[in-house]
């Protein structure tokens, strides 16, 4: 099949950018929308061009490095998947296809189609951890017994790959999904509990200050998740918070 | 002389591990303040061991090329992590698990640190909880186990299909611990381009700012690399698509041994290739093999007619049907390790039975785990006389339960029901046991320079078994090298800040300037990816799953043809200073071209066939793979001496003194 | 840091205010369902709440300053939000992945600010002036003349139907939405989240229907 694709060029990070019209031929159904970009960039290059500049890494949906919005959506027309993992027979002959850079003032571009996802690095550095050594002193496995559900319930939380598809969806560029899922984990682990309110005033605060919006519960972010996390995670954060909060 | 001294220190096996820890020098918590060390990668062999150098007091710096330390690829391990728990109480110990690990490797690992790492598995896990992985659990709150290929004992603890995801996210909490605290300086895409050594030691690394295209100057008292394995030298793997050799080649190149280039794992059950445009493989978790059974059409007319569409998998008789792995090895079956798995595949592909329409995949079949799993479950239910639909559907849930987000990544990708018609899988490469040489201290042949992971040549052998690649990686970051490291740096309390101003910096700096100014100045016409697609069909095709003499040959002559061709034809787009992945990935193929010439190297010098390394000369009339202990009992590790056609071979004898080495069957 | 400053402190400020406005609007609503029932219960009961100190001088300010409070901070937080993004997509489907009220609350809202413009206009400004201005005598049944009479023009008939098919928008995604930003999740949500969308639907479908009922009313039979 053939495909117009509009896609956003951007130098360097001050530059305007813009969207940029190419023509594929070629496209076959099996081909990865990631494949499909090297195809426009192995034409782009033997003419002379410069390639189209994009993140991507494990492409198995694992690494949480691609981050497309594409035709208005994060990670494309289809739910639970990343971009990496959604493939050309999601379209058709003659589409015109929208490609952009996830959109947050927390997310600058660094060039077309990559941005800066660090500040999600640094809200996790602020405390989405438990502080524990790593010396090997610690004490057996099998004496912390979790019950079934909270470890479960503890690992969807955790299954978050940190894309930030949320952010991109999200009309107030909010990352609370994101968060929320750090702090939940713990927050459902016995291990997490002597920390939990440094934990949940600090991130929430990086969070704040990184620049991302509020959340408005519209559930945009929830439904573009590659990994489904739940908007449960939202209401655990701010009752986490609140209670945080009021135990000062 | 050769510097290949393993310092494994004496007493008996089991007490080893414990005595080298009371024997070595440790430095003093004030000291450890004025020492730097510098990680590269942040993996979990690498993430592990920056958070807890950091925790000791060092000064770390860690550098990765992705965005952030979270995305290496340890993140897309799926299956588990071996640990001798014996939490289930069937008979697992530190023994057995030791033992497994170098039966699987098939008597090419180095028996002190296989030992050394059983004895810290155990850790590992009560490490990972204490840091709230949250693994999978049992009704009662205890961790929950799986079995894997090639063991008697379910020693392998997960969580869902992501358990290297959440390890990884484990050693980056504890590295967040830390750069919160100021200890870790985290370069995040930053890749390493050379390592500086001064006065014999390594100080320091140049890396290239892959944002705004700096060269920049680190220095440090011990450099670890931790940058994975080099499987994407064969393009095509199940390898993350920046995972690369540089870090490794460039300090190969500055004196670093590389050992057993040639063992490399392929994994039978990955996602065939579908077309040229194919830039990855994909990974079907071993765990599929044990419902899954894999066969092919018994006559070569079915083949064919399957091949071009004409019958349909589940048309054909089971009469009609070839279960090859039940027929070769009927004690193991479907469940042998993989390389076993994998080059029965290739065989019967090879002999014109591949059910693809290229001919190159085998099917996995669930239909008879659907049937057996929907009876059980008819049972359990009390339904009476099921109807056939009726237990195939319970069937289908019981498979889902099991498997439910593989069956969706495979229909996905492939767009077939794999409830409904047999998977499809060929083999892919996907890790390399060979990599650094390192002693028992996982220092390599450079004083002050470690290389731990599956960078390291490491505790596998020739093959790696299933779940114990994270176990390895975690082994030596969280439990060996903090210990270990500070034996080297003791001598360097009074040291003091290196200086990036010194001539070596300088020096190191120049060329990897020069190099990527040729790069880019090329005006070459065809794409780095041209060079590197051509480079792994020779790597596929002769220095694959089985290789001969002639075909090495062949492959070494045209990995230097095309190499040469790399230099004089390469078109890098855009200017090295800014972001320009083209120019990442060129040189990365540019090492990948080298490293290629080694391994075919390797694999042409050990007369023998081992684990992931089969020569087609030597086999059993069975066609089984043919040891030869006599000759080649010992690790390989190359010194590079200009070219790779020069390298130059030291040998590292293995001994086994408390193993009786046997000829691996799976008969 | 604290609890101005904080983005959830801000959410959970805005959730309280409209619960309390929530609560407002059904004491309202049942007063002035009462004038479709009863005109001599309506006039009892708004001579109650005109007249009664503490209605007046205690409830009534602490309304005033919670719709005030609700108002501004919701628009301080769609300028905050918006900031969160500089650069807006080309092309942007936010209809595939939320609903147009959740979207849209600074439209619904701005249209009920308006609307309570016009509805301070019409009756509260008149109200105050009547008794504390003009100093009038305090008279049990003028209120519901007053009211139907307000009800007599078309046009403002139509407006005040279209503020209220706005505040189901408003109150469908915001009523359920307090109890998310208060953490409130548990095996009660879903029941609250029924109960909340009917009163988001039934509410307003009351204001409308009084309003329709009173215009039709009091037209030539």
């Amino acid at each position: 099949m053939k495909l117009t694709l509009k896609i956003w060029r951007q130098k360097n990070a001050q530059a305007k950018g813009s969207l940029e019209t190419y023509q594929v031929n070629d496209v076959d159904g099996d081909m990865s929308f990631l494949e499909m970009l090297d195809v426009l960039n192995a034409d782009l290059i033997e003419n002379g061009q410069d390639p189209v500049e994009f993140d991507h890494d494990c492409r198995e949906g694992i690494c949480g490095s691609c981050s497309l919005q594409i035709n208005g959506r994060p990670h494309g027309p289809k739910r639970h998947i990343t971009t990496c993992q959604l493939h050309m027979r999601s379209f058709n002959d003659g589409d015109t296809v929208v490609i952009e850079p996830w959109r947050a003032k927390a997310f600058p571009v660094i060039k077309d189609l990559v941005v800066d996802r660090t500040a999600f690095d640094r809200i996790q550095q602020a405390g989405g951890y438990i502080s524990v050594n790593t010396s090997g002193n610690t004490i057996d496995a099998n004496s912390i017994p979790v019950e079934k559900d909270d470890a479960d319930e503890a690992f969807n939380s955790a299954t978050c790959i940190g894309c930030g598809a949320c952010v991109a969806a999200c009309k107030n560029a909010s990352a609370m999904l994101f968060t929320s899922a750090k702090v939940s984990q713990f927050a459902l682990l016995p291990q997490g509990e002597v920390e939990a309110s440094r934990r949940v005033l600090n991130m929430v605060n990086q969070m704040d200050k990184e620049g991302f919006g509020a959340c408005s519960n519209t559930g945009a972010c929830y439904i573009e998740c590659p990994k489904d996390i739940s908007l449960e995670n939202i209401a655990r954060i701010n009752r986490e918070y609140l209670k945080a909060s009021v135990e000062g | 002389m050769s510097k290949i001294e393993s310092h494994v220190p004496s007493g008996p096996l089991s007490d080893k591990w414990t005595k080298h820890k009371n024997d070595i020098n440790l430095v003093n918590p004030a000291n450890k303040r004025n020492i730097d060390v510098i990680v590269v990668g942040t993996g979990l062999a690498g993430g592990s061991a920056a958070a807890t150098l950091a925790e000791l007091g060092y000064n770390v710096k860690t550098f990765c090329y992705q965005d952030s330390p979270r995305r290496a690829h340890s993140i897309a391990a799926q299956g588990g992590i071996n640990a001798a728990k014996n939490y289930q109480g069937d008979g697992d110990s530190t023994y057995r698990l030791f033992y497994d690990t170098i039966k699987g490797g098939d008597y090419r690992s180095r028996e002190e640190n296989v030992y050394r790492l059983a004895e810290v598995s155990a850790n590992i896990i009560d490490q990972c909880v204490a840091q709230g992985v949250p693994f999978a659990r049992e009704y009662g709150g205890l961790l929950d186990n799986r079995s894997f290929g090639g063991v008697l004992v379910s020693r392998t603890f997960y969580a869902k299909g992501q358990t290297g995801q959440q390890l990884l996210l484990g050693a980056y909490a504890a590295m967040n611990r830390q750069i919160n605290r100021g200890k870790i300086q985290s370069f995040t895409r930053h890749e390493m381009l050379d390592l500086v050594i001064v006065d014999g030691k390594a100080r320091g690394i140049i890396a290239r700012n892959l944002v705004t295209g700096e060269i920049e100057r680190h220095s440090a008292h011990a450099v670890v690399i931790a940058s994975g394995g080099y499987g994407n030298v064969f393009y095509l793997s199940t390898n993350a698509m920046g995972s690369n050799v540089t870090a490794s080649w460039k300090i190969h190149k500055r004196g670093a041994y590389f050992a057993n280039p040639c063992y490399t794992q392929i994994h039978p059950t990955c996602i065939p290739v579908s077309g040229d445009h194919q830039s990855k493989l994909t990974l079907m978790s071993e765990s599929l093999r044990n419902d899954g059974r894999i066969w092919v059409p018994k006559k070569k007319e079915d083949a064919e007619a399957i091949q071009q569409g004409k019958l349909k998998p589940t048309q054909l008789k089971e009469e009609d049907r070839d279960y090859y792995l039940e027929r070769r090895y009927p004690s193991f079956g479907n469940l042998v390790p993989r390389d076993v798995a994998s080059r029965a595949a290739k065989e019967r592909c090879d002999a014109g039975f591949g059910v693809n329409k290229t001919g190159e995949a085998v099917f996995l079949d669930f239909a008879s785990a659907i049937m057996r799993y929907g009876k059980e479950a008819a049972e359990i239910q009390k339904i009476e006389n099921p109807s056939e639909d009726k237990i195939r559907e319970l069937g289908e849930k019981a498979i889902e339960n099991k498997y439910g987000n593989l069956f969706q990544m495979y229909e996905q990708i492939v767009d077939e029901n794999p409830y409904k018609t047999p998977m499809k899988i060929y083999p892919a490469v996907h890790y390399t046991m060979g990599g650094i040489w390192v002693d028992y201290n996982l220092q390599t042949t450079i004083p002050g320079c470690y290389a731990t992971g599956e960078a390291n040549f490491s505790d596998h052998g020739a093959n790696r078994l299933g779940a114990s690649a994270l176990m390895q990686g975690l082994a030596d970051g969280y439990f060996v090298l903090p210990y270990t490291i500070g034996d080297y740096l003791a001598d360097d309390i009074r040291t003091g800040a290196i200086s990036t101003e010194l001539p070596e910096f300088e020096q190191a700096e120049r060329e990897v300037r020069e190099r990527l100014q040729k790069l880019v100045n090329n005006n070459g016409t065809k794409s780095v990816d041209h060079f590197h697609k051509r480079l792994g069909k020779i790597m596929w095709n002769k220095v694959g799953m089985s290789r001969n003499a002639q075909g090495l040959q062949e492959a070494i002559a045209e990995i230097q043809e095309l190499r040469e061709e790399f230099w004089e034809n390469v078109r890098v787009p855009g200017e090295m200073d800014g972001m320009n992945q083209e120019l990442e990935k060129a040189g990365r193929v540019a090492d990948f071209l080298e490293l290629g010439e080694l391994f075919a190297k390797d694999a042409l010098h050990r007369n023998e066939s081992c684990g992931g390394h089969f020569r087609e000369e030597y086999q059993t009339e069975e066609g089984e793979a043919l040891r030869d202990d006599e000759n080649f009992m010992y690790v390989a590790a190359w010194e590079y001496k200009g070219t790779p056609s020069e390298a130059v071979l030291h040998k590292e004898e293995l001994n086994y003194e408390n193993i009786e080495v046997k000829t691996r069957s799976y008969k | 840091m604290g609890i101005v400053s904080s983005s959830i402190a801000r959410k959970v400020a805005m959730a309280l205010s409209g619960l309390f406005l929530v609560v407002f609007l059904a004491q309202h609503f049942t007063i002035n369902f009462s004038s479709v029932v009863s005109p001599d219960t309506f006039n009892e009961w708004s001579h109650f709440m005109g007249t009664n100190g503490l209605v007046q001088f205690a409830l009534q300010p602490v309304l005033i300053l919670g719709i005030i409070f609700h108002f501004v901070m919701g628009i301080i937080l769609e300028i905050k939000n918006n900031r969160a993004r500089v650069h807006s997509y080309k092309k942007y489907r936010g209809s595939a992945n939320s609903s147009w009220a959740s979207r849209n609350m600074i439209i619904s809202g701005l249209v009920i600010l308006a609307f309570l413009g016009l509805h301070f206009y019409d009756f509260w400004v008149p109200e105050i002036i009547y008794k504390y201005v003009d100093v009038n005598e305090a008279m049990e049944s003028r209120y519901y003349p007053e009211l139907v009479h307000k009800f007599e023009s078309p046009v403002r008939v139509g407006l005040y139907c279209l503020a209220f098919v706005l505040l189901i928008f408003h109150l469908w995604h915001g009523f359920a939405s307090s109890f998310q930003t208060m953490g409130w999740n548990n095996k009660y949500s879903k029941a609250i989240k029924g109960f909340t969308k009917f009163y988001a639907v039934a509410i307003p479908v009351g204001f409308i229907f009084i309003a329709l009922y009173h215009h039709f009313n009091q037209l030539p039979h």
